[in-house]
């Protein structure tokens, strides 16, 4: 902390001779807590205070989504908003934007011209509320990664896996080897596993049918019945006494080679880097798990909400000059690098990017699927994380009692 | 002093008025005391129970909202395993909890009332743990519970290869795990609670059971227990009301599993209110929590109150 306040406090001193603004302190929440996250949100601050002088007043929440979600919507709902938040790309937020408790960025991004840069027109739709823009996406998330430890390979004498075919025929081998064939953490990362499996295991129509158009034959189709398999596949090999309790453990877990692969968001590599990893050599990563040319996109975006009258006006001006900023070229650069996801700019070099994130880029081009955050309701998502949750236990649910309750709850999604 | 004498109907006016104004001016400090606690009652008590009510009729989502729907909240409550498993679990939990609270709790009061030495460190000792909130003493017991770090790794590094206690990890047992670091977070209490009733049991009874050659446990279950019914509601209601809003235990010892096998129904209405956004939802489930408590409290309260009041 004591580094953000010194670099505050130069930079402010810098411009208040130049420019004579007094700067504002503006309250930023995010649940990036992780070391990768945290090392990331560190160069908006950075970015942010050396280039306005105002002060960036930071509030970690803990608990990721589901922990801190409640407290920042409470919050807002409550009337005692922050200056700025980040939350998920999606559907999370659309009512209090339809609330209007969200302020309206369409000058700014009619300013900046967004619509020239933004590398996917699609991300801003969950921003956009009767032909306003409310947020700003500042990131491009996937979960379709298959992470697979390489010293866990070199230890059976395989070569590493190059899709999730390949992977699931070498889990006898690793479980001999007493190699944890899927390393998992416990709660919410479990969440996101049957969304990848539709994407890479189901394909790209599969997504969209479900997802997009909640098409309840489409769950009931073959293909989910292969991406209900692969899930039983997985259950028949984790159980509640090897996992651990957060997705940091499960790269630490990977980079040892005491588990052999998981499946997790693009984040996990964050963390990855800040322990040393490197990809290619400490580990492996296979987008959409080396099977589809497309990725489930969400990410995170940032809202400034509206803040009560009598603020002082500083602040008003210091979220503006916020909202500029996250999606300027620099910070873009400078988080998403840290941060492991894809900056939401096509104009940017990203030739200091690993090889992972090379990968994705190349993905990008083919434009991206709607996630089962991106495209469904909170309350939908919590209904199949306590189905996945459930299923995952209990090895008493079948195929099809999977396939039967998961229809009935795209049924009535919304 | 001149003035007529009120004529016979605007006297009985009078004392009609003087009824109501009796009713507003009489005792006036007492009815000044009493206006917080009735607003408090009305407002927060009774006017967000019934909003509560109202609401989970309700599609609202994030945000409050008035459109009606009927039971549909209630018909998709009863039809997710979710909840009928956190009930289930409840009502196990509550039973165990209940029996063994009071039987541990009066039997640690009745050890403890032996005139031994050192009485006052010993009851400190057992009320201790009372003092931590649930979230620490699930915290405590999450590790010492954890196979690979707590008790069951400890004792097998030790050299003891065969000794196994899972409970945590494992569905089927998970709630007599709860059970453990409950029992060992209440008992205290309930033993400090029992025993200043056994205190307030006059001396002469005891005297006179011995005169008549009744032996001592006999004296504890068939007339001590009997005239510490006072207590022992007070004890039931407590430990009954701590039952129905389980939700801190479990978040900090298991958060639900494994897999959803150790789920309440409070934390079903926090996640589904706060993480789903789905107030219909979570307040469908939080009426049926109330349900409960009132199919419990007023058979109680029409024993306790209900009879005696038709006597007197």
């Amino acid at each position: 902390m004591n580094r953000y306040v010194l670099a505050g406090a130069v930079s402010a001193a810098a411009l208040l001779g130049a420019t004579a603004v007094h700067a504002a302190d503006l309250e930023v929440t995010h649940w990036w807590t992780s070391a990768g996250e945290a090392a990331a949100v560190a160069e908006f601050a950075r970015v942010f205070e050396e280039q306005t002088g105002h002060n960036w007043v930071d509030s970690a929440l803990a608990g990721s989504g589901t922990g801190a979600n409640p407290v920042i919507i409470s919050r807002i709902i409550g009337g005692n908003p922050m200056g700025a938040t980040q939350m998920n790309t999606g559907r999370d937020a659309e009512e209090l934007i339809q609330a209007g408790l969200m302020r309206d960025l369409t000058d700014i991004a009619e300013e900046m011209n967004i619509s020239e840069f933004y590398v996917d027109e699609t991300l801003l739709e969950p921003c956009t509320y009767e032909g306003r823009i409310y947020c700003f996406p500042v990131n491009i998330h996937s979960w379709d990664w298959l992470w697979l430890s390489t010293a866990a390979y070199e230890e059976i004498g395989q070569p590493v896996p190059t899709n999730w075919n390949e992977y699931v025929e070498s889990w006898p081998a690793l479980e001999e080897a007493g190699i944890l064939p899927f390393g998992l953490a416990s709660g919410w990362p479990i969440a996101g596993i049957p969304g990848v499996l539709i994407a890479g295991v189901g394909g790209s129509d599969l997504v969209l049918s479900i997802n997009r158009d909640k098409s309840v034959d489409a769950v009931r189709s073959d293909e989910f019945r292969a991406v209900a398999e692969a899930l039983d596949d997985i259950r028949s090999v984790v159980s509640p006494e090897t996992m651990v309790p957060s997705f940091g453990d499960v790269g630490n877990q990977l980079l040892t080679g005491e588990a052999a692969g998981n499946i997790h968001g693009d984040w996990l590599q964050g963390d990855l880097q800040v322990a040393g990893g490197v990809p290619g050599e400490d580990y492996e990563c296979l987008p959409a798990l080396g099977m589809g040319d497309q990725l489930t996109g969400g990410g995170d975006s940032f809202f400034f909400p509206v803040l009560p009258d009598g603020t002082d006006p500083e602040v008003v001006e210091a979220q503006t000059e916020l909202a500029r900023l996250l999606i300027s070229p620099e910070a873009q650069l400078a988080f998403n690098l840290k941060k492991g996801s894809m900056p939401i700019r096509t104009d940017i070099d990203l030739s200091g990017a690993n090889t992972c994130m090379q990968k994705a880029i190349g993905l990008l081009d083919n434009g991206l699927l709607p996630s089962g955050d991106f495209a469904l309701s909170s309350d939908t998502q919590q209904q199949l994380q306590d189905l996945s949750i459930e299923f995952l236990d209990n090895d008493s649910i079948s195929i099809d009692e999977y396939i039967d309750r998961y229809a009935s709850i795209i049924e009535s999604a919304d | 002093m001149t003035q007529a004498p009120p004529s016979d109907t605007a006297r009985r006016k009078s004392g009609f008025a003087r009824a109501i104004e009796h009713m507003f001016t009489r005792n006036i400090p007492a009815k000044i005391a009493a206006t917080p606690m009735v607003t408090t009652v009305l407002v927060v008590f009774i006017g967000c129970t019934i909003w509560t009510i109202w609401y989970s009729f309700t599609g609202s989502r994030l945000l409050p909202s008035n459109e009606f729907v009927g039971l549909a909240q209630y018909e998709r409550l009863f039809s997710t395993s979710r909840w009928n498993v956190s009930v289930r679990n409840l009502l196990f939990y509550g039973a165990f909890s209940l029996v063994f609270t009071l039987s541990i709790g009066f039997l640690l009061a009745v050890l403890m009332d032996q005139k031994i030495r050192f009485e006052s460190a010993f009851r400190t000792i057992m009320l201790y743990p009372f003092a931590l909130s649930f979230i620490v003493t699930g915290l405590v017991w999450q590790w010492i519970m954890n196979p690979t770090l707590g008790l069951q790794g400890t004792l097998r590094n030790m050299g003891w290869e065969s000794f196994t206690f899972d409970w945590i990890a494992r569905g089927d047992m998970v709630l007599y795990a709860l059970l453990i670091a409950g029992l060992w977070q209440g008992t205290g209490f309930v033993m400090v609670l029992m025993l200043a009733g056994l205190r307030s049991i006059d001396d002469e009874i005891w005297k006179a059971a011995r005169v008549d050659g009744i032996p001592a446990w006999r004296t504890y279950l068939f007339i001590v227990l009997p005239m510490m019914r006072g207590v022992f509601v007070t004890a039931v209601v407590l430990v009954g009301a701590g039952i129905v809003r389980l939700y801190d235990l479990v978040v900090a010892l298991t958060n639900g599993g494994p897999g959803i096998s150790s789920e309440v129904p409070a934390k079903y209405v926090y996640d589904y209110m706060f993480t789903a956004g789905n107030i219909g939802q979570g307040l469908a489930a939080s009426t049926m929590m109330l349900v409960s408590v009132i199919i419990i409290i007023v058979p109680w309260a029409y024993l306790e109150f209900g009879g005696r009041g038709k006597n007197q």
